[in-house]
């Protein structure tokens, strides 16, 4: 579904990804982990065309992703985001929020996107909500209506940037719970994460992304719980024993 | 100065101060929309990241902003004509302070634009929304819910420093009324009267600004 090969992506002379080659395959969960400026949201921000690129490809369902050409626009309904700061349009409901791009970038009308988009908000928790604005949700709230709106496009995978980073800790639970519920129905699904258990639980594989290149990769139980390399080893033990 | 003596008087006086409030409003609507233009250019020059037209416009709107009000209208009326512009006290009056309200209006627009979550024009890219719009549907709609509360401020203090162009003898509010004054001798009852007039006009607008920083501030 997504295939990155030998991904180069620089800004100025700072080389943030240096030959990233990776895979998700249609169904799988794969949770991207890594030190803080290791490229890990450039990365997301490459697959969805948000960020160009210098070097290797990236290929979404098939399609080329360039985001200087006009058909970027329809790999881009191809992969929803869902961004750490949530980005819900404010002046816009949580119905509105959800519907705006079936609408508007989808051309559907208006009453099937209002059914669709009422649906997800009760997939995600929030039936009723249909008229809450962003300003009067919780983080947590805001977060799964974000994610009912990468939903609304109906896209054959999701890119998660980092979901649950801005929340509040007692908040974190009900979106993760959320997106175990799109893994068990089987959405592909591409999630840059600290939250180890969430990864151990939910993932299929794990990548382990330093300084713009994949360190280790495989089995969520393989790197997570018999990490061979010694970076690997060493982030690990430092994201799980934070004070020691 | 008793009630009754007051309404006498007012009711002699309000005709011709009439004349003068129609000349006020529109000397203000006029020149807000002189001030808005402008300022929308000089808003989209000042956030265009071209800094050979960032610089200029950003001196341009620092001259206007650093000169008073009166001295440009006196330039404009006084001066204009002697390099072959003619222009009638009205005309003078409505591009006096509409370039100098558009040194403000830009300042309001620009800070508009640059107000808008980043992170929403981001988020309705990666929906495959058009850039035509992303513009009309999430950058405007915001942008104008971030400028209309202090447009609005502007728009009152430019209905007040309207009176300014009595100086060139645009025939406003402030202009009758020292007018009537000066022929009655009724300083008190004119001036009072004057003063409830610009009341009038800019309560209601005062209280609309209010409305709208309560509205748009919640979302
Ligand atoms: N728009 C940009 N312009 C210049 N440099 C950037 C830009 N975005 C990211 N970088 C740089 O790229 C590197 C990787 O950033 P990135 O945000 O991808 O890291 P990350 O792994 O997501 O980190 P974090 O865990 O803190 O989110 C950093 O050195 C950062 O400073
Ligand atoms: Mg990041």
């Amino acid at each position: 579904m997504i295939e990155i090969d030998n991904l180069q992506k620089s800004f100025g002379a700072n080389q943030v990804l240096n030959g990233i080659t990776m895979r998700v395959d249609e169904g799988e969960v794969v949770c991207v982990i890594g030190p803080s400026g290791s490229g890990k949201s450039t990365l997301l921000r490459c697959v969805n065309g948000l960020e160009g690129y210098q070097g290797g490809t990236v290929r979404v369902a098939g399609q080329q992703v360039d985001r200087t050409r006009p058909e970027i626009r329809a790999v881009r309904r191809q992969v929803s985001m869902v961004f750490q700061r949530f980005n819900l349009f404010p002046h816009r409901t949580a119905l509105g929020n959800i519907i705006e791009a079936p609408i508007f970038a989808l051309g559907e009308a208006r009453a099937s996107a209002e059914a669709h988009g009422r649906a997800l908000l009760a997939r995600v928790g929030l039936a009723g909500r249909e008229g809450a604005w962003p300003s009067e949700l919780s983080g947590g709230q805001q977060q799964r209506v974000a994610i009912a709106r990468a939903l609304a496009m109906r896209p054959r995978a999701v890119l998660f940037d980092e979901p649950t980073s801005a929340l509040d800790p007692e908040l974190v639970g009900e979106v993760l719970a959320v997106m175990r519920d799109l893994a068990r129905d089987g959405m592909t699904m591409m999630v840059v994460t600290h939250e180890m258990s969430f990864a151990r639980e939910v993932a299929d594989r794990v990548v382990f992304m330093d300084a713009g290149r994949v360190v280790e990769a495989g089995a969520a139980a393989a790197v997570l719980g018999a990490p061979r390399e010694p970076r690997t080893q060493d982030f690990l033990r430092r994201v799980l024993q934070p004070l020691g | 100065m008793t009630l009754s003596g007051f309404l006498a008087d007012a009711r002699e006086f309000l005709p011709i101060l009439a004349e003068g409030v129609g000349v006020t409003v529109a000397l203000t609507l006029c020149a807000l929309v002189l001030a808005t233009a402008l300022g929308v250019v000089w808003a989209l020059l000042r956030t265009s990241g071209n800094r050979w037209l960032e610089a200029p416009v950003r001196w341009l709107v620092n001259v206007i902003r650093g000169i008073p009000i009166i001295v440009q209208l006196f330039y404009i009326y006084f001066v204009l004509p002697d390099l072959g512009i003619d222009l009638s006290a009205f005309q003078a009056g409505v591009i006096g302070l509409g370039v100098a309200y558009s040194a403000y209006m830009g300042e309001v627009f620009r800070a508009g634009i640059l107000a808008v979550d980043h992170g929403t024009i981001e988020a309705a890219e990666s929906l495959g929304l058009s850039r035509l719009r992303i513009l009309t549907r999430v950058v405007l709609p915001q942008a104008v819910r971030i400028v209309l509360p202090p447009f609005g401020n502007n728009l009152i203090m430019l209905l007040k420093d309207s009176s300014q162009a009595s100086v060139i003898t645009v025939a406003e509010i402030s202009t009758q009324s020292r007018l009537i004054a000066s022929s009655t001798f009724k300083n008190q009852e004119v001036f009072t009267l004057a003063a409830l007039l610009y009341l009038c006009l800019s309560i209601p607008l005062i209280l609309l600004v209010a409305r709208l920083e309560k509205r748009f501030g919640r979302r």
